[in-house]
């Protein structure tokens, strides 16, 4: 048994850089990337995690060693060694992970920047003033669209019914590079509406290989939109939109979770995004369209016209129960459209 | 000054010693200017809360052993683990580790006879209990359910009673953690013995003198901000409420503006306790004392200007993003140089595994968990995705329970003999250790996972394939509440019961080993110099000092001097 240190501690850094390694690989701790960005931040936590497996190891390893090889001896009273410290030593252990949690930060860096994160028009919220002002009507509408029933949808007329089928795009068979899709956190539900054909929906359709901007506003209280298998978040923040790009890269179905405590019933908030070939997705349009001609275009057609005549939140008023939310809540909503832009 | 003020304390009259021993616990019932008198009170109190909020937490992982909503209501669940959470940061780690710890020990580690202020320390400490029991009233009412951190809108709309019990609770206790860092700075700075220059000082009073600048810089900033929410959610204003074109992103700036300093107000002075604890059972000096005493100061200044990386959700502008992003990285440079001082001092030591040696070591191991997550949750683009999950849940537990909790263990066994006189039984020490290690890291170590795959924090139903793990957080939760027990029957048992303890039972070279334990009330019969640094362990100076023993409490000793 006559190794020397060198050789042991040599031997011990292989097997040590060599298990790190295999794990940082192997950890399985992420869902399935389902996202264009999700490999990227995936590949970001694998170094991570390689480089954590690592330290925890070598410190891990060196208590567990002293806890053994440096236990007091029974009997033996006099003091260890007066060593007071190292300075070479405490330069090289203060060097090392300055440099490696730069490298960290610069990699970081560029995995946000290849996201898109650092793009200018996720910059600031004022150039989406505009938007934003559409969006605070919007939510209202949206509300009333899905819960509006035919009896009081009879007795008036469709005025709007034809502008919504005419600004719809017409079915195309190939996928648009960009889209943009409008989703409105309120307690505890999502509402995504599709600009470009008027077409609002509970759950998320997105067609795969389309970059998806989504404007994320809230009607009430904080929410946040987050899909983990895509990897993004972001919060809705009441009188402030915000920003979130990704793009689908898998057909599947994937949860939506709101993230930010937004009331007892938070852990209920949650609806589906489902990911679709661009033919899918555009049948799915279509067939919406298709539905909301016979129907629902009498409802979002009432609702436009009664909401313009009386504040909405005594036009919901009688919608407080299904909807889960009391009436400051739609105090608010009716406050919110009052004043719709904080900033 | 030092001389000025040692000269008054002894100049004022000799409190008498007390006359019937049977009365003498009644001193911790009352207004007692005594800061070990008060150290005792915050440490008793602090815990009493911590069993509180730990009860708090059964109940939290008891509703969440299942998917569905079974055992509370989902009004209530909000409560509980708000409450939790106030109770653990305001009423536990806060004043365990400032107020117990701080009050009790430095004025004996500087060598001097009391605080600064005595008045002030007991008026600080007073103001923890009605703090305490005015936040657990809440649940009367209906307890806050916007959660520790309050977020406005939720916090203006929610239960609005509980809430301004919340925001008055924490004004109050907020105030006494206020006053009590005025007294540590004046104390560490004014009243230290001769010869103890700021670099002999041992390192609790770095820690402190770093932890109480960021008290008095960070906790105006909170008060601030829930003043202003008070003000929205009673007389109707709109600094933080988007109705009325507030913005409630403000708040959250101010709020973490406090609140991400306070993770180092509740673990900087756990590394000064541990700083002392490692090297008197490691039997070696501390391995680079001007690293770990400065990077107390780094880590206190960097402390201030990250708050944003809770906020990388929050609409905040990219080039922000990578602001605070490098910054919080940076904190991993100093907190390294700590972890591997600590490292190299129990390194060829001739470590005695006592119960506070152990809760040490076991500090170091778990904290070590706890920084890692800590710098993958800095790196934005990963950030995104873990934000708000259970990902941050087991960091923030692998930081404050694995961090803080362990550290305050471990420092009530070591300086246990001190306070009391009597040593605790190790091997129910050693059995407490052993099942807080394994129930920690069942409860929080799949959480980790939990986090990762999609499980977000602050609900009480999830999704059922997130079952199995959470059963094992659970069970963990339970191992965690049952290892109390030996604890508290320990220390219980050995107050009265347990064998005398000698004035310097570790061997330790620091001022309050050369008292009696307990030690008399003004601390010391001579006022103490400093003859030896504090860890100067392996020297032949430190054998004589720990042989003379409690040669600064005797009043021949006093004769002599």
């Amino acid at each position: 048994m006559n190794i020397p240190g060198s050789i042991t501690t040599l031997l011990v850094g292989i097997g040590l850089t060599i298990v790190s390694i295999w794990y940082g690989q192997n950890h399985g701790l992420m869902p399935v990337a389902a996202s264009t960005d999700a490999p990227r931040v995936d590949k970001l936590f694998d170094i991570m995690m390689t480089i954590g497996t690592g330290l925890f190891l070598l410190v891990q390893g060196a208590i567990v060693y002293s806890l053994f090889k440096f236990r007091r001896k029974p009997g033996d009273d006099t003091d260890g060694p007066y060593i007071e410290g190292n300075i070479p030593l405490e330069i090289l252990w203060t060097s090392i992970p300055a440099v490696i949690v730069l490298g960290i930060a610069v990699y970081s860096f560029d995995i946000y920047n290849s996201m898109g994160g650092l793009d200018p028009m996720d910059h600031s919220v004022a150039h989406h003033s505009q938007p934003s002002h559409e969006m605070a009507k919007m939510p209202g509408a949206a509300i009333a669209g899905t819960l509006t029933n035919v009896a009081t949808a009879d007795a008036v007329s469709a005025p709007l019914a034809p502008t919504a089928t005419q600004d719809s795009v017409p079915v195309a068979t190939s996928a648009p590079a960009e889209m943009t899709v409008q989703a409105a956190g309120m307690q505890y539900a999502w509402i995504f509406t599709y600009p470009d054909s008027g077409v609002i929906a509970g759950e998320l359709h997105v067609p795969v290989g389309t970059r998806i901007n989504l404007a994320i506003s809230a009607n009430d209280v904080l929410h946040a939109f987050w899909v983990p298998e895509y990897r993004v978040k972001q919060d809705a923040i009441p009188g402030t939109p915000t920003q979130l790009s990704f793009t689908p890269s898998l057909v599947g179905e994937y949860p939506v979770i709101c993230a930010e405590l937004c009331g007892p019933y938070h852990g209920a908030m949650k609806t589906k995004v489902i990911a679709e070939t661009p033919a899918d997705f555009n049948a799915w349009i279509a067939s919406q369209l298709v539905a909301s001609a016979a129907e629902l275009d009498g409802a979002i057609a009432l609702t436009a016209l009664t909401a313009a005549e009386k504040p909405v939140d005594q036009f919901l008023a009688p919608f407080v129960d299904p909807l889960g939310v009391d009436a400051a809540t739609l105090q608010q909503l009716h406050s919110a459209h009052a004043h719709p832009s904080a900033s | 000054m030092t001389q000025l003020l040692q000269d008054e304390a002894v100049k004022t009259p000799q409190v008498p010693p007390v006359q019937e021993k049977k009365r003498e616990w009644l001193k911790y019932f009352s207004f007692s200017t005594d800061h070990k008198v008060i150290g005792i009170q915050y440490l008793v109190t602090s815990f009493f809360f911590y069993f509180v909020g730990g009860f708090l937490a059964t109940l939290i992982r008891t509703e969440l052993a299942t998917p569905e909503v079974d055992f509370v209501s989902r009004e209530t669940y909000n409560g509980l683990f708000t409450i939790h959470a106030t109770v653990m940061i305001f009423l536990w780690i806060v004043p365990a580790a400032t107020g117990a710890f701080g009050n009790y020990l430095i004025p004996l580690l500087v060598g001097a006879r009391d605080m600064a202020f005595p008045k002030l320390n007991a008026v600080a400490f007073w103001m923890i209990p009605p703090g305490g029991i005015l936040l657990l009233s809440s649940f009367f009412v209906g307890a806050p359910g916007a959660g520790w951190t309050s977020y406005p809108p939720l916090s203006l709309v929610y239960n609005k009673p509980g809430e301004m019990i919340w925001i008055l609770s924490l004004l109050i206790l907020g105030t006494s953690s206020i006053l009590g860092a005025v007294n540590f700075l004046v104390t560490i700075l004014k009243m230290r013995a001769p010869g103890m220059t700021l670099n002999k000082m041992p390192l609790f009073c770095w820690a402190m003198l770093a932890t109480s600048a960021l008290i008095l810089i960070s906790t105006p900033v909170l008060a601030g901000a829930l003043i202003l929410l008070s003000f929205d959610l009673v007389v109707g204003t709109a600094f933080f409420n988007p109705t009325g074109g507030g913005n409630p992103v403000v708040y959250q700036h101010m709020f973490w503006f406090y609140s991400h300093p306070a993770v180092y107000i509740m673990v900087l002075p756990v590394f000064g306790l541990i700083s002392e604890i490692l090297p008197v059972h490691s039997r070696k000096p501390i391995f680079g004392y001007k690293a770990i005493a400065y990077s107390s100061f780094a880590i206190s200044f960097l402390g201030l200007i990250v708050w944003a990386h809770h906020m990388f959700t929050s609409g905040t502008p990219p080039w922000l993003r990578m602001f605070f992003m490098i910054n919080t990285m940076i904190i991993a440079v100093p907190t390294g140089i700590k972890v591997f001082g600590w490292l190299a001092t129990i390194w060829g030591g001739k470590l005695r595994l006592n119960s506070a040696m152990l809760f040490a070591m076991g500090f170091l191991s778990m904290f070590v968990i706890g920084g890692i997550s800590g710098v993958m949750l800095a790196a934005v683009p990963f950030d995104i995705h873990v934000h708000d999950t259970y990902f941050v849940v087991a960091h923030l537990h692998y930081v404050l329970f694995g961090g803080s909790v362990f550290g305050i263990y471990a420092g009530t066994y070591h300086w246990f003999p001190k306070m009391t006189g009597r040593m605790v039984n190790e091997t129910l020490g050693r059995i407490h250790f052993a099942l807080t290690l394994i129930g920690f890291n069942l409860a929080f170590l799949p959480m980790h996972k939990l986090g990762l795959e999609g499980m977000n924090r602050r609900i009480a139903e999830y999704d059922p394939k997130f079952t199995a793990l959470n059963l094992v957080c659970t069970i963990g939760t339970y191992i965690l509440a049952v290892s109390t027990f030996p604890f508290i029957f320990n220390v219980i048992w050995s107050v009265f019961k347990g064998p005398k303890a000698s004035s310097n039972p570790w061997g330790g070279l620091t001022f309050e080993w050369q008292t009696t334990s307990p030690p008399p009330v003004e601390n010391f019969e001579i006022d103490p110099v400093l003859e030896i640094g504090p860890y100067e362990y392996g020297t032949e100076e430190a054998v004589k000092i720990i042989k003379a023993g409690p040669f600064l409490a005797l009043e021949a000793a006093a004769a002599q001097g």
